[in-house]
């Protein structure tokens, strides 16, 4: 018995090989290329992404494939590779107003500048399953049309005309820009690392919570202002330039929610803002999110924390799921000396309350704590 | 790994890149430099998962280096899956010797053991943390424990130990049992055994812990004060065994019970797998170094 746990060396190897051949299924069927996953599974991609703070289309595609679609062992080989990565610089704030947009609805207007655009949604899709699909039947080219050059305003901006919602918060002149993959995370925080964590938090995770605001756990009175989906551009400052350096384009989901805010005594009764900002194209985990970090600015507000989704210790700490999964994983991992420890502890009270009289069993429920 | 994987994706020497190397660095350095606090530092997303030793291991990819030689241990054995597969990474990452011997290592990671054989100066014992709060499951906020800690506030953990001998008869926690360093921090010992506890007293070797998933690192620098907390009429008391070793007839060393059949059988062998082995090439009779082995024969 004792020399079983001797084959752990072997036994890894011989899992790995297991895993390697199931993980290829059967050998009849063609091998999976990364081009075909970037094509056909692009919002698992997107996931990948933005759960895994890397915009990488390609390096996504080959964690979804090694880790057989289970996106969140996908996100950590994305998270473990791109921590080793060197960090160069900080890209300028993107101006989500220049997008080249694919997407943009708002709820709160019935037109506006620059018009809603439906774009590839599955919003008012029947959720029918389609047969032809697993035939692989041919597909027609999208209607399109040529992009207009100026800017599309976002719903905040014209809010704001009439000082009606809170501007765009400000990083004070003597801070730079929070990084939480470079930084350990401090209570209370300021909302740009609590955005960054949002950002690649847990969707499933941040729409719980978002949800649950919706049922009265922290309401926020939430509109969906706007959410666009698009491609902006990327710029470096580089200190040897006189000017910033563009470093190309990235696609993302930008969700602005309009919340009621009835004003306190330092501000008057304005709109205040949630905001979700993703790689990609997530339209329910930017909606999520901006629902999150509204109800996570509640002490900024002076309003009562009195749900999960207000309680920032709460919903950072839990949020992100490579962290969450190692944990709840571990418990996998032998604990037998500290099982020992318990065992021992636990016979010799059984022992002890045999000869004491009388011990309620209320009093000895949390013996083996 | 084929041409086109290593042109996508590359690793540094012991996987951390320099400048992360150099940031753990110097959270460890500060924790030596106030045994027992726990320093937050910006920990990274390893290659094996939250909870699996990622504090641990950031710490020995920090300190490594080409001449060390490294020794992993989980649940005291060298061969049990986790510890094999961490020490297959630094073999793979680092190219670093590996050993089993206690005695010949001069980096020793370790989840929930402290070897038997005792540790020498110049050799550094790393731990892999999960909560690094003590007072954790006491009060589950941050915010609320760094003030305790600051504040030097532990009357709470005082009032949990009394209220379980209050209930119990005695202090009924048998693992992660806090301990006292140098009369100032109270510090979660990472779940060893309190069998353990006092072989962290006064230890010749450096002793880093590394919580990854918590991001917090602290240190017990060699030869500091380690008390574990206890009432004078209830004082701080280690595991005892029955029996000896099953397989080499060791006394006063901690044991794994392992379970032979199902009609009640079983026996108790050496935790410490390379102090078991090192005692049966020597014919069972090695001495116990913590304690005279008075009834081994």
């Amino acid at each position: 018995m004792y020399v079983a746990v001797k084959g752990g060396e072997a036994a890894i190897r011989n899992a790995h090989r297991l895993l390697a051949d199931r993980r290829r299924g059967n050998r009849d069927v063609p091998a999976l290329r990364l081009d075909q996953i970037v094509e056909q599974l692009s919002l698992g991609v997107d996931r990948v992404m933005a759960e895994g703070s890397l915009y990488d289309r390609e390096l996504a595609a080959l964690a979804i494939v090694q880790s057989r679609g289970d996106l969140i062992e996908a996100i950590f080989l994305v998270r473990a590779y791109r921590t080793t990565l060197p960090r160069f610089g900080y890209t300028r704030p993107v101006d989500t107003a220049a997008m080249l947009v694919e997407r943009r609805i708002s709820a709160t207007y019935k037109d506006l500048p620059g018009g809603q655009l439906l774009g590839p949604t599955f919003d008012y899709t029947h959720r029918l399953l389609d047969p032809e699909l697993a035939a692989g039947g041919a597909v027609e080219t999208p209607a399109q049309r040529p992009a207009d050059a100026e800017r599309m305003s976002r719903v905040s901006e014209i809010l704001a005309g009439e000082g009606l919602i809170e501007p765009d918060g400000e990083l004070p002149v003597d801070r730079d820009v929070a990084d939480i993959t470079r930084e350990p995370l401090e209570f209370p925080m300021e909302r740009d690392a609590r955005l960054q964590a949002l950002a690649r938090g847990d969707e499933g995770f941040l729409l719980a919570l978002g949800y649950s605001t919706q049922r009265g756990y922290g309401r926020t009175h939430p509109f969906v202002g706007e959410i666009r989906i698009g491609e902006v551009e990327l710029e470096l400052d580089v200190p040897e330039l006189p000017f910033a350096v563009p470093l190309g384009r990235v696609r993302v989901t930008e969700c602005q929610m309009v919340n009621q805010f009835k004003g306190s005594a330092k501000a008057p009764p304005q709109f205040t803002r949630g905001y979700g900002l993703v790689f990609g194209q997530a339209e329910r985990k930017a909606m999520a999110m901006s629902l999150c970090d509204r109800a996570l600015r509640a002490r900024e507000f002076g309003e009562d924390v009195v749900a999960p989704a207000q309680d920032e210790e709460f919903v950072v700490s839990h949020l992100d799921n490579v962290q969450s999964t190692g944990f709840v994983e571990h418990l996998k991992l032998p604990h037998y000396v500290d099982f020992q420890a318990e065992l021992d502890l636990v016979r010799r009270m059984r022992a002890e309350h045999g000869r004491t009289p009388a011990v309620g069993a209320a009093e000895t429920k949390e013996a083996a704590e | 790994m084929s041409a086109r994987t290593s042109e996508i994706a590359s690793y540094n020497f012991a996987y951390l890149d320099e400048q992360t190397k150099r940031m753990i660095r110097r959270a460890i350095l500060k924790g030596i430099a106030i045994p027992g606090y726990q320093v937050p530092f910006a920990s990274r997303e390893m290659p094996m998962p939250y909870g699996w030793g990622t504090g641990g291991v950031q710490i020995t990819a920090s300190i490594i280096g080409r001449d060390d030689v490294l020794k992993v241990i989980d649940q005291g054995a060298d061969d049990t899956t986790n510890a094999v597969s961490i020490r297959a990474f630094f073999a793979r990452v680092a190219g670093v010797a590996v050993t089993t011997e206690t005695a010949k290592a001069t980096i020793i990671q370790t989840r929930h053991r402290i070897p038997e054989h005792p540790l020498g100066e110049g050799q550094v014992l790393v731990y892999q943390v999960p909560i690094p709060e003590p007072l954790r499951y006491l009060e589950p906020r941050e915010t609320e424990t760094r003030k305790m800690h600051a504040l030097e506030e532990y009357g709470l953990m005082h009032v949990k130990l009394y209220e379980d001998i209050a209930r119990h008869g005695h202090i009924a926690t048998t693992y992660a049992y806090p301990v006292k360093v140098e009369g100032r921090y109270v510090m979660d010992p990472s779940p060893t055994p309190k069998f353990d506890n006092p072989k962290m007293h006064m230890s010749p070797a450096l002793q880093l812990f590394g919580a990854g998933r918590e991001k917090r690192i602290y240190a017990l620098p060699p030869y500091t004060r380690v008390v574990s907390l206890d009432f004078e009429d209830h004082p701080f008391e280690v595991q005892r065994f029955e029996q000896p070793c099953a397989l080499c007839g060791a006394r006063n060393v901690y044991l794994d019970e392992v379970i032979l059949d199902d009609r009640g059988g079983r026996m108790f062998v050496c935790s410490d797998t390379d102090y078991c082995e090192k005692r049966r090439d020597e014919g069972g009779v090695a001495a116990n170094p913590f304690e005279p082995d008075e009834a081994a024969t």
